[in-house]
């Protein structure tokens, strides 16, 4: 038996399954940094002095990683877009760059934490460096995770473009909205870590 | 593919065109706010006066990825209401710490 409201609308919604719950997932997503945002608050104007980002952080190596994420944002939601037009092969081409774009931005981060790391600055160094290996930390694995998801849609998941195209630009559309979380998380990121 | 579906992604690709240079235009905005956000760090302002920039470049940068990217500039109410109800605990959860901290709850020696 089919499961309703897979590709058609609820009547009373509007929406299909899919859309509602990706929806709540973010919801659940934005109490779980907003819990990590909180704690840093805490931590920082509990503390009796705080470093500027940018004398402990690298602003240009972040400011790129943040045009990357920015970059991928766009190819991500020109791939659903491609599938609009129905025009297949434009959209592999748009997800293969969101999906590069997203391991530019991991190996970047692999560069950032092995100089941290090669100078002796750990989490368990200070408050900061606690504050901002766990937070960017969380962000890269949920980079991660919308890699993952994004490389089975652009391989064997794209198989269901041929049996029902309109489900799998369904399904598209809501890894997209995953990966725009990311991106948004990213954007308060970088200046509350690296600039303020 | 039923003929109504077929009959809707035909009518979005029309509206597609339009969407796509929004998005154009978002991703120069956001790259021009990029830029604004770290010039502006270089100024070396007092931290109550940067927090309050950066957040607020920061939160027209969001809006216009959740607006745009997101679709959320065209969503159905219930998204809405979700969105409501998570950004009304959100902020709860940010100031329950600033709160603590100015009633004097919290006294760091």
């Amino acid at each position: 038996m089919d499961i309703p409201y897979t590709v058609e609308l609820r009547r009373d919604t509007g929406l299909n399954n899919g859309k509602i719950g990706i929806w709540l997932f973010l919801a659940s997503e934005v109490m779980l940094f907003g819990a990590l945002f909180a704690s840093y608050i805490l931590i920082r104007v509990g503390a009796p002095s705080w470093p500027r980002g940018d004398t402990v952080l690298d602003v240009p190596l972040a400011t790129f990683n943040t045009i990357v994420l920015i970059s991928s944002s766009v190819t991500m939601v020109m791939a659903w877009a491609s599938l609009m037009r129905r025009r297949f092969e434009t959209f592999r081409m748009y997800m293969g760059g969101t999906i590069l774009l997203g391991l530019t931005f991991l190996v970047v981060k692999y560069f950032e934490y092995g100089h941290h790391l090669e100078l002796g600055e750990f989490p368990s160094t200070n408050n900061f460096l606690a504050v901002y290996y766990t937070l960017t930390g969380l962000h890269m694995l949920h980079v991660f995770g919308g890699m993952v998801v994004n490389a089975y849609f652009w391989g064997p998941g794209a198989k269901l473009w041929k049996t029902n195209p309109v489900w799998f630009t369904n399904r598209v559309e809501h890894s997209g909205l995953f990966w725009h979380f990311v991106d948004l998380v990213w954007i308060f990121l970088f200046p509350t870590l690296y600039l303020l | 593919m039923t003929s109504d579906h077929a009959a809707e992604m035909s009518d979005h690709a029309v509206d597609i065109d339009k969407h796509v240079r929004v998005y154009i235009t978002v991703f120069v905005a956001l790259m021009v706010l990029t830029v604004i956000t770290v010039a502006i760090s270089y100024l070396h302002l007092s931290v109550p006066l940067a927090v309050t920039v950066a957040l607020l470049i920061a939160i027209v940068k969001g809006s216009l990825v959740a607006g745009y990217f997101m679709h959320l500039v065209s969503e159905k109410k219930l998204i809405y209401a979700v969105l409501v109800l998570t950004v009304a605990f959100f902020v709860a959860l940010l100031a329950l710490p600033v709160f603590t901290h100015s009633n004097g709850f919290w006294i760091p020696e």
